[in-house]
């Protein structure tokens, strides 16, 4: 069956609607609810989102903002994605030691996704909590100090409930 | 000077980001204070005379720019900059966790003050938690009557929603922010027009950061005035200053402006890791040029004293080096940041951004070589001083070059010795 909002997308949509004077800005919102369903952003849910939207919102619109930032995946993502910050202040405090350990423990690389789909690894740029690495996001939640033994243990506690 | 709480007074509280507590606490009687009391000209003057400047890194005095806006019958837009993705800084996310309440009340106010009835808050996507509870405050607001239409019965309309940012670090750049609020790209906008005149859909705009709005109840319930008597002359009011990199205790502090440097790393925050020595210091967020110890200990934390040592206070943000940091991986890393986060739009950015990356790089595993240096030097050249629609490129050549010229022997020991061609 062709791809539609979830009911609870549905709902989420119809609350987004009013709060924007131009339809235009609805485009980064419904990526996101794509994404809520899907896991990632595909070609039919932009279309969907195109025609939902409406005239002058085309694919290529969708496309274009889909394309421009980083939180939209373009391809499917493991059950738990893993997002470990690589910039300054995460360096100084040894984010190297916790992609490393994370990769070899999971035979990836950054980018990459284990072949039972249940995780995926990337390098991200400062996540804004730069007082409190090495921290990695991992699907919607911070990770704050970790250490190669804390991220182990978060990682076999979650792979339990996925 | 040191330690001084305004915003932070109740960070302690579990509580602090419900209506329940920040009511128990005075909040939202600033709100109401402004619009039963005062006209708008009144809160403008009152934010003026507080000396308030922007808090997201260019420092702008806030009163001003609410000034810019014109008196016309478009529609007028509020937005406040949560995008915070400068590396180092991370205090609004305590902000935006902690004291929504305190960000819509001095919105409510500001709205009043631009003759605005409709807001955003611009939060970036990464901060889900941040989200939830700000998109939890709006609704309590709305509940409670302190926003939306007839505020507590008071005559004025004010909407707010919350809007989640995708990952760009660049929409931190005001009309970037504004394109993506539009549902585009985050492109920087060419200026003029500046927001204040053409912003969110082609109407006078207001974009400021979250730690700024954040003041603006303060202000109104001491008074601008009284306001000013914080701080320094130039540099009125506290600070939150994000501790990062290698010191005992690293985190955030608020703190009033003027105070040493040397106090904020070796008192507030315990002094270098393993009790180690200060090398440098990037005192305002990764595109502030890096202060050597030597000058960080003459600094003061106000906007005067870190720009006279040609640097800036910036987003708040103190990333500090002990001499174990290895300065060219930092400043790779920091060059890195740039490449992936230019827009594209300009060829000094798109291009410089990445090639002096690509040399660090060079550089920093052994092959690189005094032409190397020379490159960057004549690159960065290219990329400052208005080439370019933003300033993301200057960013870029600010971490990178005061660093090579400062700390030069580091660079020019890892550089690949002169291989003498024997034939
Ligand atoms: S300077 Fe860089 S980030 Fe700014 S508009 Fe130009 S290309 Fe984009
Ligand atoms: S540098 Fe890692 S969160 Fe900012």
């Amino acid at each position: 069956m062709a791809y539609q909002f979830s009911q609870d997308s549905e709902k989420r949509f119809q609350r987004l609607i009013p709060q924007f004077p131009s339809k235009r800005s609805l485009i980064l919102p419904c990526l996101f609810l794509l994404q809520a369903d899907k896991g990632f952003v595909d070609q039919e849910g932009m279309q969907y989102i195109a025609d939902r939207i409406g005239d002058p919102v085309s694919l290529a619109h969708v496309h274009g903002v889909a394309t421009f930032y980083t939180m939209y995946n373009k391809k499917p993502v493991g059950k738990l994605h893993i997002q470990i910050c690589g910039n300054i202040s995460c360096y100084l405090a040894g984010s190297d030691s916790i992609t490393e350990h994370v990769c070899s423990k999971l035979g990836i690389k950054p980018g990459e996704t284990t072949s039972d789909k249940k995780f995926t690894v990337d390098e991200v740029q400062c996540l804004g909590a730069c007082g409190f690495g090495p921290v990695a996001q991992i699907n919607d939640k911070y990770y704050e100090n970790l250490t190669p033994e804390s991220i182990e243990a978060i990682l076999s506690e979650l792979e339990k409930q996925v | 000077m040191g330690l001084k709480t305004l915003l932070t007074t109740h960070v302690g509280a579990a509580d602090s980001h419900t209506l329940n507590h920040y009511r128990s606490v005075g909040g939202y009687e600033s709100q109401k204070k402004a619009l039963t009391e005062m006209t708008a000209e009144q809160i403008v003057n009152d934010v003026k005379n507080s000396g308030l400047r922007g808090r997201g890194g260019a420092g702008f005095p806030t009163g001003n720019k609410w000034g810019f806006i014109p008196k016309t019958d478009k529609p007028k837009y509020l937005i406040c900059n949560g995008d915070e993705g400068e590396p180092g800084t991370f205090k609004d996310r305590l902000l935006i966790e902690k004291f929504p309440h305190m960000l819509i009340e001095g919105m409510v106010i500001a709205a009043k003050a631009i003759d605005s009835h409709q807001g955003y808050i611009y939060i970036r996507g990464e901060f889900h938690k941040g989200i939830r509870i700000v998109e939890e405050a709006v609704e309590e607001a709305y509940k409670a009557g302190l926003l939306g239409k007839n505020i507590l019965g008071l005559g004025y309309d004010f909407d707010l929603a919350v809007y989640s940012g995708a990952g760009a670090y660049i929409c931190g750049e005001e009309s970037a922010l504004i394109n993506s609020l539009e549902g585009r790209r985050g492109h920087p906008r060419l200026k003029p027009p500046f927001p204040a005149v053409s912003g969110l859909y082609a109407c006078p705009t207001v974009v400021n950061n979250v730690e700024t709005f954040c003041n603006v109840p303060h202000i109104i319930r001491m008074t601008g005035e009284e306001y000013k008597k914080i701080g320094t002359e130039k540099s009125p009011g506290t600070r939150l200053f994000a501790v990062s990199g290698h010191v005992k205790k690293p985190g955030i502090y608020e703190v009033e402006m003027g105070t040493p440097m040397k106090e904020l790393i070796y008192d507030i925050c315990g002094g270098i890791k393993n009790d180690g020595t200060l090398k440098a210091v990037i005192p305002g967020g990764s595109s502030s040029p890096i202060l050597t110890a030597e000058e960080a200990m003459t600094a003061t934390m106000d906007y005067e004293s870190i720009a006279s040592l040609k640097s800036m206070l910036g987003s708040g943000a103190v990333i500090i080096l002990s001499e174990s940091a290895d300065l060219v991986e930092t400043t790779y890393r920091l060059a890195e940041f740039y490449s992936h986060e230019s827009c594209g739009q300009c060829t000094p950015c798109r291009e410089g951004t990445h090639w002096v990356k690509d040399l660090l790089h060079k550089i920093k595993v052994g092959e690189g070589t005094e032409k190397d240096v020379e490159l960057i030097f004549s690159l960065s050249r290219n990329m400052e001083g208005g080439t370019t629609i933003c300033p993301l490129a200057d960013a870029c050549v600010m971490a990178v070059r005061p660093t090579m010229t400062k700390f030069k022997g580091e660079f020019s020991t890892r550089l690949k010795k002169e291989v003498s061609i024997s034939h």
